[in-house]
């Protein structure tokens, strides 16, 4: 049971990111149009449009929200080479009252010399870290000592993968026995590099970013990654966008104490689905990782659901316009306690949010 | 399925009261025609009662059958005093001697106002009228009327709206919907639409949310709840029910669920809760006990900091440090106790007295927090005339090095007031220390960034503070010198 609500984004060009804040109640799109929009959830479940504003002097690939420990943060990337922090600050009463608010940019970073096609922040337990990605391959990872000061930031490492990077994902889990962990994947046409996702992982001896994997048997162009949530479990699972959806689990292989070697994983296909039958270019895990949505260029939005068994399936599909596809599978289930999930998915100029009321059964 | 069948029928209310929500608020019924229309939708529901008093009043002895009270009682929660009391006259013929209490209950079941849409009389003259009919019923309690028949006591709890009374008669109310409609019945009879959305908004002891955990708590008594609504096809009941009760009892109904799951329940727990938007402080609290509770104390820590921040930002420093301290950070303490004496010195007062002056133990966070509690000790003590209190705690602040270097002569300043009092407050040897903080105060080095103006006043400061310091010292050994006669 899907309700899809149209909201007429007003951009002028194509949008090519929206980004949910962590409780779900604001939203911030990028577009071509060289601006960001940062929309509130009102009480009346209405989006209503707090902050418009010019950002990058080139179309903004992606838009990402920090933890709110660190307050209200957006960062951004750019085709003219730079990230860039944005926080929120305060207004006058009257802006208030007009339901606007405003954000001035914090720091840019100019470290990269090619498009910087995407912008994470860190799990919060590693503090207030981000990282960006660039079209020459390397990977950046920053950090602001000060959480209080986010004009200074860091360069802590440089990673360059010898392929250009499209999306990277980093594993939320804060359990001590994961290292710090980042996926990455590349839309890069060399066909001499096999594994268009590599996964590094920090080593505490060598304090440094090392390659730990390549899932050499993706070798079309990856659009979108994603780690899921990890619940406590020793393993790994992997989403990625490619020209169909796959599932990867990483099961970390016995390390003998602490050496200077990443950690090696057993690497197995959970799933692999090209019912889009075109490019998939985001995949997004729901908050306990029982449900990924997919999005693709046949316009639809699929979810996708495991059984007790590890079997997954699709359990609902969703247009773009927000009508029902015929033949949809049964009974859509969800985890009791969600009180939403919310599905955006971009089109063109507008943006398509669908609100899901949860089921109960699970 | 005798449970099932339960359950379904809860289900069923739920949806009916839901339907009949929305119908209220959209529909301009007539003022007072609320509660009618309810009883009408109740007795509808109900119809088991008109066969019971039927089989009561048919039998040889009325009075004496087993049903007899279920009875009189039931049609009393219906709000069907006529029949009621034409129940009751059974009894009363019987035993002369008890009958003026009877009587008197007649009286009361009587006149009980029962308002009339279409009649002359306005809603506020019956509310009158109602009012004084309930405060009778509640002097016939006071006065224990009826302390020598328990069931006519308990009509006329139930005749003042007694919640406990009423819950008491579950049994015969069987529906948590009958339990609504009896308890405005006897509380609220001129009950609108309106009002009745501003209680389900609003009133934590509203009858629609007293009635939902009423109807929990009959949840609650089953075990593997949960797995009924698989039984239920409707997507609509339980998108209802989930929706109902998530939006009201989500600390309730959903955590109660994780509580249960034996594998993933506390992880998902985790998980979902540190997403529930924190709209309020009220709401923060209410998922922070849930958290608390259960031992979750990054959830805590981070809902606590979250909050921290969002305060700060809206410079309420008060609620900013509150939410610091609970979550027991001490870095932004440290940055919030600051902004606080930075406020000081600009504005010459604290803000939130009642939080710097109750923080007890929670002071010793960080150092400038004790700083800052102490500092305000030292304010509120000069405030109530205990100099050589304050003067003591003055000093110690700067001696014990609580106090930042930048603040000393701030609190030197603040020092004068009690240097230039016609009593000498400081003695000779506090002035000494007082004397050796202004000398290496102004031994430091020069300040960079300040103007020349800054100096000046700087200086003027240093002359001020070194005259009054000496005079002081004189006063003192004079002071100490003296023998008492």
């Amino acid at each position: 049971m899907f309700v899809a609500r149209s909201i007429a984004a007003d951009h002028k060009d194509l949008i090519h990111d929206v980004s949910y804040d962590f409780h779900g109640r604001r939203m911030a799109t990028c577009s071509s149009d060289q601006s960001i929009k940062v929309w509130d959830k009102g009480g009346n479940g209405e989006w209503s449009c707090t902050a418009s504003w010019k950002t990058h002097s080139g179309s903004v690939w992606r838009v990402t929200w920090a933890h709110p420990e660190f307050g209200q943060v957006l960062a951004s990337c750019s085709f003219d080479r730079t990230a860039i922090v944005w926080e929120e600050i305060v207004g006058e009463s009257n802006d208030k009252q007009r339901g606007q608010s405003h954000w001035i940019k914090r720091t840019t970073l100019v470290d990269s010399r090619t498009s910087v096609t995407d912008v994470k922040f860190a799990p919060k337990h590693m503090g207030l870290m981000l990282t960006t990605c660039s079209a020459d391959g390397v990977v950046r990872i920053y950090e602001a000592p000060d959480v209080m000061n986010l004009s200074q930031w860091s360069l802590q490492h440089e990673i360059s993968s010898k392929l250009s990077c499209s999306c990277i994902s980093w594993n939320p889990s804060s359990s001590r026995a994961h290292a710090p962990m980042i996926a990455v994947g590349s839309d890069d046409s060399n066909v001499t590099y096999g594994g268009k996702v590599q996964i590094y992982e920090y080593n505490e001896v060598t304090r440094k970013y090392a390659k730990a994997e390549t899932l050499m048997t993706v070798t079309d162009a990856v659009h979108d990654i994603a780690f899921a949530p990890n619940l406590g479990r020793s393993f790994h699972v992997l989403a990625i966008a490619t020209k169909d959806v796959r599932i990867f689990k990483l099961v970390p292989l016995r390390k003998d104490g602490s050496s200077s070697a990443p950690t090696k994983f057993e690497v197995q296909v959970l799933a692999q689905f090209d019912s889009h039958n075109s490019q998939v270019w985001r995949v997004s895990w729901n908050i306990t990782s029982t449900l990924l949505a997919s999005s693709g260029d046949d316009g639809c939005v699929r979810l996708w659901k495991a059984n007790y068994m590890d079997n997954w399936k699709c359990t609902g599909i969703l247009k773009g316009d927000g009508s029902p596809v015929s033949g949809q599978p049964g009974a859509l289930s969800g985890v009791l306690g969600s009180a939403t999930a919310q599905i955006v998915s971009l089109r063109n100029k507008n943006v398509q949010n669908h609100t899901r009321s949860n089921r109960s059964k699970n | 399925t005798t449970e099932k069948n339960k359950y379904v029928s809860i289900l069923l209310a739920i949806e009916l009261i839901w339907n009949l929500c929305e119908v209220l608020f959209i529909d301009a019924a007539p003022a007072g025609s609320l509660l009618l229309h309810l009883l009408d939708w109740v007795r509808l529901h109900k119809s088991d009662v008109d066969a019971r008093a039927r089989e009561v009043l048919q039998s040889d002895s009325p009075a004496h059958h087993q049903s007899y009270w279920d009875v009189v009682i039931s049609l009393v929660l219906q709000g069907r005093v006529d029949e009621a009391r034409q129940v009751l006259s059974k009894q009363a013929s019987l035993r002369a001697e008890s009958s003026s209490v009877f009587k008197r209950m007649d009286v009361l079941l009587h006149t009980m106002p029962i308002f009339n849409p279409t009649g002359t009389q306005t809603l506020t003259e019956f509310d009158v009228k109602w009012r004084h009919w309930h405060e009778e019923c509640d002097r016939c309690l006071q006065d224990n009327t009826f302390a020598s028949n328990r069931h006519l006591e308990t009509i006329c709890k139930i005749l003042v709206g007694d919640e406990d009374t009423i819950l008491e008669q579950k049994e015969l109310l069987s529906t948590w919907y009958h339990f609504l409609v009896t308890r405005l019945l006897f509380t609220h009879p001129t009950i609108k639409p309106p009002d009745l959305h501003y209680y389900a908004q609003v009133h934590t002891t509203s009858p629609i949310l007293l009635s939902l955990r009423y109807c929990y708590t009959e949840l609650k008594l089953v075990k593997n709840k949960y797995y009924l609504l698989f039984y239920f096809n409707s997507d609509k009941f339980i998108y209802l029910f989930i929706y109902f009760f998530l939006r009201v009892f989500f600390h309730l109904l959903a955590v109660d669920y994780f509580d249960h799951c034996p594998e993933f329940g506390r992880v998902y727990l985790e998980l979902q809760i540190e997403r529930v938007p924190l709209d309020t402080e009220r709401k923060a609290i209410k998922v922070l006990r849930i958290c608390e509770d259960r031992q979750m104390s990054e959830q805590v820590r981070s809902i606590c900091k979250i909050m921290a921040k969002r305060a700060l930002r809206n410079n309420r420093l008060g609620s900013a440090l509150s939410w610091s301290i609970r979550a027991k950070d001490a870095a932004f303490a440290t940055l919030i106790s600051e902004r606080f004496l930075q406020d000081y010195c600009n504005k010459g007062s604290f803000t939130d007295l009642d939080l710097l002056d109750n923080l007890g133990p929670a002071m010793l966070l960080s150092d400038r927090l004790t700083f800052l509690g102490k500092y305000r000790e030292f304010h509120r003590l000069y405030g109530e005339n205990r100099f050589s209190e304050a003067a003591k705690l003055l000093l110690s602040l700067m001696t014990a090095k609580i106090a930042p270097r930048s603040l000393w002569m701030t609190l030197l300043t603040d020092a004068l007031p009690l240097l230039e009092q016609k009593e000498v407050i400081f003695s000779v040897d506090q002035t000494y220390e007082l004397m050796s903080c202004l000398e290496e105060l102004n031994s430091g080095t020069k300040d960079s960034s300040q103007t020349d103006q800054d100096e000046d006043i700087e200086s003027t400061k240093t002359e001020l503070l070194r005259l009054a310091l000496a005079r002081n010292l004189a006063m003192a050994i004079v002071k100490e010198g003296t023998i008492e006669t």
